[in-house]
C-alpha cells in the first residue's frame, strides 16, 4: 500500500509539480520549436515518452550492474548519451521495419530526441534520486506525460497568438517566451498538491 | 571590419550572433542556472571551457570524421570534455558542483556546443575555431550574467550573494521562480532584437543543421516556405 502511494506520488509529482518543461527547464528547445501545431506537438510528446521509457529501462541496469560494480561511475555522462543516441537509432529502424504506420507519424521526431536534454536529464535524475527500477520507470512515464501535457497546452496558446497582431520586435520568440511564462505560472499553482492529496 | 576576419569571429558572439539572445541556442541552462549570479557565472565558464576544447578537437579532426557519423562523434568528444569539467569541479569546487547539479552533465546536450561544432568548427581552421569558442563562450556567459543580474537583483534583492539595502525589502519573488525566468528571457530577446534592429542575421541564414529541432522548428518551416 505504502509502495503504491509512493509510486502515485512520483507519477503525479513529475507530471504536475515538477513538470520538466515548465518548472525544471529541461527540453525547452523542442517545447519552443515544435509546439506550433497541435499534431506536431502530440507526435513529439509521444515520441519523447517512448524514448524516455526505453532509455530508463536500459540505463538503470547499466548504472547499477556495470558502472557501479566496476567503479566507473564517472563514465555516466558519456555512456548514457551514447546509449540514448544508439537507442533512438535502433527505435527508428525497428519501427520502420515492423510498424511502418507508427514510423510514419513519429519518424521525423525521433532523430531530434537524441539531443533533447529532458531524456538525458530524466535518466541521470532517476539515478541521483536513488529510485528503484520500478520507481525509475514510473518517474520517466510521469516526466514524459508532463512533457506531452505542456506541449499540447502550449500549442493551443500559440495558435491563438499566431492570429493576433503583435508589435514588430515582439514577434516570434519574445512573445512565445512571455506566453510560456504565463503557462508556467499556471503550473505553479500545483505546488504541494500531491503531498496533500495523499496525506 | 572584414567578414570572417579573426576579430569579427571573436566579437560576433557577443551581440550580433549572441548564442543565447540571437541564435536562441542552449535555452535550458540559460533558464535553469540564472537564479543566482554565481550559478550563472559558473555555468558560463564551464560551458565555455567545453566549447573551446571541443571546437579545437573537432576542427583538428574535421577531415578524419566521416560525414555520415559526425553527430555521434561530436557528441562523444563533447561528453568527454564535460566529464573532465565535472570531475574537476567535483574535486576542487564542490559547492558549485552541487549548485549546478544535473545541468553540469547536461552541457553535453547543450545545443550551443553541438551547434558551433556543426556550423563552425567542422568547416574552419583550428585557430578560428578556438576564437569562435572564446567569442561564443563569452557571449553565453555575458548573456547568462545579464539574465541572472536582473533576476537576482529584483528577485531576491542581492547581487552575487551580497544584499542590496533598499531592494532586499522589496523583492519580486516570482522572478527567481520558473515563470519569472521565462518572462525575463522573453523581454531580453525583445530588447536585443530592438537594439540590433534586424542587423543580426536571421537564424535561418546560417543553416539549421546544428539545431536539435532542425526540420521541425518554426524557423526552419519559414525557411522552406520562402
Amino acid at each position: 500500500m505504502e509502495n503504491t502511494k509512493l509510486l502515485i506520488s512520483i507519477l503525479f509529482g513529475s507530471i504536475l509539480v515538477n513538470n520538466y518543461v515548465l518548472s525544471q527547464f529541461l527540453g525547452i528547445c523542442p517545447f519552443l520549436g515544435v509546439s506550433k501545431k497541435l499534431d506536431q506537438a502530440t507526435g513529439m510528446g509521444i515520441a519523447v515518452i517512448f524514448v524516455m521509457l526505453v532509455a530508463t529501462a536500459v540505463t538503470w541496469p547499466i548504472q547499477k550492474f556495470i558502472l557501479e560494480k566496476t567503479g566507473l561511475e564517472y563514465m555516466q555522462t558519456i555512456v548514457f548519451i551514447l546509449v540514448i543516441a544508439a537507442l533512438v537509432q535502433l527505435t527508428e529502424i525497428i519501427l520502420k521495419k515492423f510498424i511502418p504506420a507508427l514510423h510514419k507519424s513519429l519518424g521525423v521526431y525521433l532523430p531530434l530526441i537524441t539531443t533533447n536534454c529532458a531524456v538525458l536529464g530524466v535518466t541521470i535524475n532517476n539515478i541521483n534520486d536513488g529510485y528503484t527500477f520500478v520507481q525509475s520507470i514510473v518517474s520517466s512515464l510521469g516526466c514524459g506525460l508532463g512533457f506531452l501535457l505542456a506541449m499540447v497546452l502550449f500549442s493551443g496558446v500559440r495558435s491563438r497568438i499566431e492570429e493576433r497582431k503583435i508589435p514588430k520586435y515582439l514577434r516570434g520568440l519574445p512573445v512565445t517566451l512571455i506566453a510560456a511564462s504565463f503557462v508556467s505560472l499556471a503550473f505553479f499553482g500545483f505546488a504541494g498538491i500531491v503531498e496533500n492529496l495523499l496525506k | 571590419m572584414k567578414k570572417n576576419s579573426n576579430i569579427s569571429v571573436l566579437f560576433k558572439g557577443l551581440l550580433l550572433e549572441n548564442p543565447v539572445f540571437v541564435l536562441v541556442l542552449g535555452t535550458c541552462p540559460t533558464l535553469a542556472t540564472t537564479q543566482t549570479v554565481i550559478g550563472a557565472f559558473a555555468m558560463g565558464i564551464a560551458a565555455m571551457v567545453v566549447l573551446i576544447c571541443s571546437n579545437v578537437v573537432i576542427s583538428l579532426l574535421r577531415k578524419v570524421i566521416p560525414d555520415t557519423v559526425r553527430i555521434p562523434c561530436y557528441i562523444v568528444i563533447i561528453a568527454g570534455f564535460v566529464t573532465i569539467v565535472q570531475m574537476f569541479m567535483h574535486a576542487y569546487l564542490p559547492e558549485l558542483y552541487e549548485l549546478l547539479g544535473v545541468y553540469l552533465a547536461l552541457i553535453t546536450v547543450n545545443c550551443i556546443i553541438l551547434g558551433r561544432a556543426e556550423m563552425f568548427a567542422s568547416k574552419n581552421s583550428v585557430a578560428k575555431s578556438a576564437l569562435d569558442g572564446v567569442g561564443m563562450g563569452l557571449g553565453f556567459t555575458l548573456a547568462l550574467l545579464a539574465m541572472a543580474t536582473l533576476r537576482e537583483v529584483f528577485g531576491s534583492g542581492s547581487f552575487a550573494g551580497m544584499e542590496i539595502p533598499f531592494l532586499k525589502d522589496h523583492t519580486v519573488d516570482i522572478l527567481t521562480q520558473a515563470p519569472g525566468g521565462l518572462l525575463v528571457y522573453g523581454l531580453l530577446i525583445f530588447a536585443v532584437t530592438a537594439i540590433t534592429q534586424g542587423r543580426a542575421p536571421k537564424k535561418t541564414s546560417f543553416g539549421c543543421e546544428g539545431c536539435p529541432s532542425a526540420g521541425n522548428c518554426s524557423a526552419c518551416a519559414e525557411k522552406e516556405e520562402n
